[in-house]
């Protein structure tokens, strides 16, 4: 008889359109695609908010991200507790950061974020290693990776402290002709 | 004594008080701030701690009477807090205000109200005290409380102070509102309602414009929330609290008259925002075939969703092309012109009559579709159709006109937008961080396709890496660049032999055409059209083997490619419109015997009527009896018309036999075969982005030329589009396989759009020539009788506009004035290129600065850095060299940490013997919070350096330990 199960109320449903760069459709799209990760753990009624989060291992899995070699670091970086696992709250807004509403300077942030390994602020030369290994598959020769990632920090440093800051890495990726196009 | 208990309690408050800082105004000002730092943090832990605690509560059992114990007194503290403000807002806090306001000038009365909110908080310490145990929150809480409570009190001295402060203080009082309502349910909802019902009448002008300049702070955040960097849960709190605000204060804003209207005007904006909303969620969703391409994307990367994104943008430009046609020339005719069968070009010729209805007559576009809005003939040369007087020969060439502009500026448009968004971005600087960082395409989600970007990357970081180690030896350049020249050489060599191939074709077409086409076999007479597709068939492909000796980028590599092919491409439709321009003039031959003969024709009919019976009306002769021209217009648009059909036809079918056919031979035969098909020869066919482009802008050049002629064309390309959308996505994601070479396809749609300007150009070349050199058909279409089509505007200037309009324009149409103002036009041009250029000049010229200053600035942080680490080794040096009289600084550092002890022990001693006085007096709260002993141990120690070390670790401890001490 009609019975159609309401997911999110509707100041719910505003808040998370106010919140990201989704329309209502998307949200309850993402919702359905959370659920369908876990149907067991994640429940249809998020009316009353429930505390409910899925490991990183599930998320990894999905379509979207399945290929991608930063899924890892992608999910770590939008997690709250670092470890990988996210919440629904977390999971609209790492879809938010990655869509193509967002703007350049978002992205950027973020992206300085999934790049930084070890959460240091920094992108220094190991964080530069493991994201071009990432990126080749590791089927490039430890020198010619050395030599890589020497270039790499020698064009985009400014500062001369040999690793990479924010504001070195905003400076660069702003001027890159692919970066969010 | 019983100043003992009371001299932990004052102890406690004192500590409190200090970090509340009531008793000094001006401090109390800068605490403030301090205070606004903090709160973030404080605040969101302070919330976790609460759902915990609410948490807990409901699960465990055994600590439940504990936190109903919690409950039972926040909810005390709660009920305290409404009291006090309700003292405050009520009666009293205003009799208070009158007095403070007649005593505003006596400062002893002023201490008095100092120490009458002093006994109000001698009063709270005892609870505060029970709210220390339970953590912070409630003590921040309590404390905001005081100071609001106390902040209200002193409201007139505090407006002299500045109302900067104020606003601040309007902020807290929210935040601090809206924390327990976050934490605590329903109830608190009342308490905020009255906080914000009573305060708005307190408020002077100024903290009003204050007050509105917070709201609309906070509604700017709100917009700008989706931009934040900031976790979920954090947006989600901040967005609640500042709609909570924004709810609470807008409603109050304005007064007296202007408040209504206020209130009106924030219902309107709140009414405009949701429908905006629902307006861009219905944009969206009205967006077609985004999740087809969408899927595309992710399976073979941005290059081929170019593609579809730019069928999709030529749908919509033919969707307009097509209202155009539609809308004011076709459906006006059939509704409004004269029947079919009424006159002679509205009818079926008796010759014809017969197959007139049969399919292959109708395929080829003759018989009734011939003779219908479809085709130029049909429409008649009446000036004005209908009971409303519709002009539909004028309409006629206003749409053609129309439609050619529309698409003109349709395309330049996109290409200025295109332009501006690419324009940054064109240096060289961060090559190896910009690969490392941006190359890989987060959309890809298809494993294959992932593999070939990542090959591709390693690929693209080897070339890289040995470009930079042979950039200081050009002999490879040398050979790349020999290479290169070779290539374009071959390319032309071949669209030289193609272009001559085809004009000797079609000459000798022209002399089996004088011959009669009757006599020759059926490649002699289909040879033009079969030449020209298999030049499209092969040199396409002879270009790709060609262009692998150059080695560029595949990005680049595409360009070149595809103006190639648009060269090729270019050729063909070139030759074919020369044949019809051959049989245009072969038709208007055709046309004035026909002429001639009708002339004999009526003449031979009126002399035999004549001689029977002079009065009698003429003879009605059937319409469909009556010989006619050859009508070399409609002859044209069927051309374009044929030709548009076979080429979908020919696209479909090399989709389905190249793609499918070879997809479902190469996946079923694979099990009984001797080599491996899907890996070996055959293979999955990629998807040719280069050819399907160049297909398109074609295709839409031909529109272009034909939709004159056959206003039928740019609905039969609308339907052709729609269908092909549908059949390329099942085609691609069905049975195509990734590029090998997976690129983005960033900066290619200008170079779309550019060939699409071109041939844009190109094919409304032929028409307007059409247009203007060549008299219409004497008996059909809507410029019949007329010397040239454009005579139309010439006699709605005459006939449907006032005199004076005319001559208006024939003097504005001389060409002493038409001249000049060529003229100026033209020098406005040259002038907007040459600032273009000279702007574009000084891009280049304050980047080449940038970059300049970036490595000077590089350098010089270098150099920094450098003798940064000198200094560094210098001090080691001395260091190690100083390491002998560590003795010395042994003894230094005993001495130092003496000092300190004693420090503690004068501490205790303050703490100890201070609030004794106090009990008798309240005035002594002062000297504990003087800094005077600190100061002083601070003189004890010579040496800056340590003092702050010092600080840091003696405060902690005055904090902790009366408390420690109470337990």
């Amino acid at each position: 008889m009609g019975n159609k199960q309401t997911i999110f109320t509707d100041e719910q449903l505003d808040a998370y359109q106010d919140c990201t760069f989704f329309t209502r459709k998307e949200i309850l799209r993402l919702h359905s695609r959370y659920h369908e990760l876990a149907p067991h753990l994640v429940p249809m009624d998020y009316t009353n908010e429930p505390d409910c989060k899925l490991p990183l291992a599930l998320i990894v899995d999905m379509p979207e991200l399945k290929e991608n070699p930063f899924r890892n670091r992608i999910v770590e970086s939008f997690s709250e507790d670092g470890m990988g696992n996210l919440s629904f709250n977390e999971f609209v807004d790492m879809f938010s950061v990655l869509s193509e509403m967002a703007p350049r300077e978002l992205k950027a942030i973020y992206a300085f974020k999934i790049y930084d390994y070890n959460v240091d602020n920094y992108l220094c030369k190991e964080d530069l290693e493991k994201t071009l290994n990432k990126l080749t598959k590791e089927e490039l020769t430890p020198e010619e990776v050395e030599l890589v990632c020497e270039k790499a920090i020698e064009e985009a440093d400014l500062d001369g402290d040999n690793k990479l800051s924010y504001t070195d890495f905003e400076n660069m990726i702003s001027r890159a002709p692919d970066f969010l196009r | 004594m019983p100043g003992d208990t009371l001299i932990t309690s004052e102890n406690d408050t004192d500590i409190e008080l200090d970090f509340a800082g009531v008793e000094d105004f001006q401090e109390n000002h800068k605490r403030e701030k301090h205070y606004g730092k903090r709160r973030n943090g404080d605040r969101q832990q302070n919330k976790r701690e609460n759902q915990r605690r609410k948490r807990s509560s409901k699960s465990v059992q055994g600590i439940r009477e504990e936190s109903q114990s919690k409950t039972e007194r926040r909810e005390r503290s709660r009920r305290r807090k409404g009291k006090a403000e309700h003292e405050t807002s009520g009666h009293e806090g205003n009799k208070r205000e009158r007095d403070q306001t007649r005593a505003k000038s006596t400062k002893s009365k002023k201490n008095i109200k100092n120490e009458k909110t002093r006994k109000l908080e001698g009063k709270e310490d005892g609870e505060a005290q029970e709210k220390s145990e339970k953590g912070k929150l409630k003590l921040v809480c309590a404390k905001n409380e005081e100071k609001i409570e106390s902040g209200d009190q002193l409201k007139e001295k505090e407006k002299a102070l500045g109302v900067k402060k104020k606003k601040k203080r309007r902020k807290k009082v929210v935040e601090t509102s809206s924390e327990p309502e976050t934490s605590e349910d329903g109830d608190d909802e009342e308490e905020v309602n009255n906080d914000g019902e009573v305060r708005p009448e307190l408020l002077s002008p100024e903290e009003l414009e204050k007050l509105k300049e917070a709201v609309d702070e906070k509604k700017k955040l709100i917009q700008s929330l989706r931009g934040k960097p900031w976790p979920m849960k954090q947006k989600l709190v901040t967005l609640r609290e500042s709609q909570l605000f924004v709810e609470k204060y807008e409603g109050a804003l304005g007064k007296g008259k202007g408040r209504k209207l206020y209130a009106y005007k924030v219902m309107m904006t709140k009414k405009w925002m949701k429908f905006q909303r629902d307006f861009e969620n219905f944009k969206t969703a009205c967006i077609p075939w985004e999740m087809k391409i969408k899927e595309i994307e992710s399976h073979f990367g941005s290059s081929v969703a170019s593609y579809f994104i730019f069928l999709r943008w030529m749908y919509s430009i033919n969707m307009i092309l097509f209202g155009l046609t539609f809308g004011l020339v076709m459906v006006p005719e059939a509704l409004m012109g004269r029947p079919y069968g009424s006159i002679p070009r509205k009818t079926v010729p008796r010759a014809e009559e017969a197959g007139a209805m049969d399919f292959a007559v109708l395929w080829d576009f003759g018989g009734y579709a011939q003779y219908s809005v479809l085709f130029y003939g049909y429409y008649n040369n009446q000036r004005a159709i209908g009971w409303f007087k519709f002009r539909m020969p004028l309409s006629y060439f206003l749409v053609g006109v129309g439609t050619v502009a529309y698409s003109y500026m349709v395309v330049i448009r996109t290409m200025a937008r295109n332009a501006n968004e690419s324009g940054i971005g064109d240096d060289n600087s961060f090559n190896f961080s910009w690969k490392m960082f941006t190359s890989w395409d987060y959309l890809i989600g298809n494993p294959e396709t992932a593999d070939n970007k990542f090959a591709s990357i390693t690929t693209s970081f080897k070339e890289a890496i040995l470009e930079e180690q042979e950039s200081r030896k050009d002999d490879n350049i040398h050979l790349t660049r020999f290479l290169r020249v070779l290539a374009n050489f071959l390319v032309l060599c071949c669209l030289a032999g193609s272009g001559y191939l085809i004009y000797f074709v079609v000459r000798r077409s022209q002399k089996f055409a004088l011959d009669g086409l009757e006599n020759h076999s059926w490649w002699e007479r289909n040879e033009v059209n079969m030449v020209m597709s298999l030049l499209g068939m092969f040199c396409p492909m002879l270009f790709d083997v060609i262009s692998t000796l150059e080695n560029y980028h595949p990005r680049v590599a595409l360009q070149w490619q595809l103006g190639r092919i648009f060269a090729l491409f270019l050729g063909n439709l070139y030759t074919f419109i020369i044949a019809l321009m051959d049989a245009i003039n072969l038709k208007r031959k055709e046309e004035k015997v026909v002429k001639y003969n009708i002339t004999m024709w009526e003449a031979s009919l009126y002399n035999g009527t004549g001689s029977e019976n002079s009065t009698a009306p003429p003879i009605t002769i059937h319409p469909a009896d009556v010989p006619r021209g050859p009508c070399w217009e409609t002859m044209v648009g069927q051309e374009f018309v044929r030709l548009i059909i076979s080429d979908t036809m020919t696209t479909y079918i090399t989709l389905l036999i190249g793609d499918f056919l070879r997809a479902v031979l190469v996946r079923f035969l694979n099990h009984c075969w001797c080599w491996d098909l899907e890996a070996g020869f055959p293979s999955y066919s990629e998807f040719d982005v280069s050819g399907n482009v160049l297909g398109l802008i074609f295709n839409q050049g031909m529109i272009w030329m034909g939709a004159f002629y056959a206003p039928c064309l740019p609905a039969l390309n609308l339907l052709r589009l729609h269908v092909s959308m549908y059949l390329q996505c099942w085609a691609v994601m069905c049975c195509n396989v990734p590029q090998e070479r997976v690129f983005k396809a960033s900066g290619s749609n200008n170079f779309y759009m550019a060939m699409l300007l071109v041939i844009l150009f190109l094919s409304t070349l032929p028409a307007i020539y059409t247009i203007v050199t060549i008299p219409p058909s004497f008996d059909c279409g809507p410029f019949s009788g007329k010397n040239r089509m454009f005579d139309v505007i010439q006699e709605t200037l005459e006939s449907d506009f006032p005199a004076w309009f005319s001559k208006v324009f024939s003097y504005a149409s001389n060409p002493g004035l038409v001249l000049p103002f060529i003229l100026l036009m033209v020098l406005a041009i040259y002038y907007l290129q040459s600032t273009s250029k000279s702007y574009k000049e000084a891009n280049v010229e304050l980047k080449k600065k940038l970059q300049m200053q970036n490595e000077e600035n590089k350098k010089k942080n270098k150099q920094a850095a450098l003798k940064a680490q000198m200094d560094l080794e210098e001090a080691r040096k001395s260091a190690s060299q100083t390491a002998v009289h560590q003795r010395n600084n042994n003894d230094s550092v005993q001495r130092r940490e003496d000092d300190e002890e004693i420090d503690n022990k004068n501490q205790r001693m303050y703490h100890g013997r201070n609030p004794s006085p106090s009990v008798g007096n309240r005035e002594p709260h002062f000297p504990v919070r003087d800094p005077g002993p600190r100061n002083a141990h601070n003189g004890n120690h010579g040496n800056p350096r340590y003092l702050p070390g010092f600080h840091q670790q003696s405060e902690p401890r005055m904090c902790r330990v009366p408390s420690l001490e109470r337990h």
